[in-house]
């Protein structure tokens, strides 16, 4: 079984850490993991650095700024995404991963592969902002606090990717 | 008690450095956990990896117990835990252009950030892709607005819509997350895949 073989976490165990660190979220902020939510706030920096015209009329803008006062960049998100960055180099630097590569499927070029991820990524990104969190803030950290938006969040992103991975199969196996 | 920083035990700026720790536990067991991967993370989909099934719903179940158990110990309030709003129709539409993001692009946002941290590009290309898809949401706002605040249905519980106390829901999604293992590793000897 490739787990075994790799030197990767056995995944149960990772499961209950990463869990405990949803919890501490929780406990010391009161709030649950995150991180589309750093990317809106640093879209709505540069919209109200490069045009702030333009952005004080649009409605995203605004509504982001009557929730969050104060700079954008100065918000929980922010600091625990940059976290993130720090936490996933520290690991690999122990575990032996730190390499630029792009990983992809050997019956794929790799512009093929960065074409698809590129593409992935924006409808990532778009779909986040429509339900208001992504697979960490909406699904994983909905469902911790049992909110039903949560789960729909979960079964909506996991049902379709299960519904379209024959569509893309050569991707992947 | 908690949560610390809702009942000012701690300042403002403490708490975004607790962010900034958080985040480090966060990007370093999604990378010891092989979420640095997008072949790994997409196996899930086709049943040579279930890493990500295995972490995410072991994950959610260790804070909703946590959480429980905290609760039931006095040692948080749970009506101070930001729970979040249920949008039922921009859950539904948002959650399926994830998914297909997900299935193309191999990653969801927090694991890009994970993957590009110990140098993948695709996750670097991807997270463009992310600002991108940000951006075009938020000039075109106006036009996805009422379909972005359809169907407000408050902050509902799922234990309370199925009629449930949150002690029962617990126990069955326990039950079924078992059962979601079970067919996991099942799958991953029928579908075995070989080094990548």
């Amino acid at each position: 079984m490739e787990t075994k073989k790799t030197k990767y976490l056995n995944p149960y165990v990772g499961g209950v850490l990463l869990g405990l660190v949803l919890l501490a979220s929780n406990f010391v902020s009161g709030r649950g993991l995150g991180a589309s939510g750093a990317i809106k706030s640093a879209i709505v920096t540069t919209m109200t650095t490069i045009a702030p015209s333009t952005a004080n009329t649009n409605g995203f803008v605004k509504e982001y700024s009557d929730a969050h006062p104060g700079n954008p960049m100065k918000t929980w998100l922010v600091f625990e995404m940059l976290g993130v960055l720090v936490g996933g180099f520290l690991s690999g630097a122990f575990a032996g991963r730190l390499k630029f590569k792009v990983e992809h499927s050997p019956k794929i070029s790799t512009k093929r592969r960065l074409i698809f991820a590129g593409a992935g990524g924006l409808l990532f990104g778009f779909g986040a902002e429509l339900g208001r969190g992504c697979t960490s803030g909406s699904a994983l950290s909905g469902m911790a606090v049992l909110s039903l938006g949560g789960f729909i969040s979960m079964m909506a992103i996991f049902g379709t990717a299960y519904a379209l991975a024959y569509f893309v199969r050569k991707n992947w196996i | 008690m908690g949560p610390l920083s809702v009942n000012e035990i701690i300042s403002g700026n403490t708490n975004l450095f607790l962010a900034f720790l958080i985040g480090i536990g966060f990007g370093f067991v999604l990378e010891q956990s092989g979420f640095s991967s997008s072949r790994k993370l997409a196996g899930v989909f086709y049943g040579y990896d279930t890493v990500v099934l295995k972490v995410f719903f072991t994950a959610a179940i260790t804070a909703m117990l946590g959480l429980l158990f905290f609760s039931l110990f006095g040692w948080i309030d749970l009506n101070l835990v930001y729970v979040n709003p249920t949008y039922v129709t921009s859950c539904i539409v948002g959650g399926v252009i994830m998914g297909a993001g997900f299935i193309m692009g191999g990653f969801c946002p927090g694991t890009s950030f994970c993957a590009a941290s110990i140098g993948k590009l695709d996750a670097m290309v991807f997270i463009i892709g992310l600002f991108l898809g940000v951006f075009i949401f938020g000039i075109g706002y106006d036009a996805w607005k009422g379909m972005y605040l359809a169907n407000f249905l408050g902050f509902p519980k799922v234990s309370s819509t199925l009629g449930l106390t949150d002690g029962v829901f617990a126990f069955l999604l326990i039950i079924i997350a078992l059962a979601m293992f079970w067919v996991a590793e099942w799958a991953e000897k029928k579908f075995p895949r070989g080094e990548y």
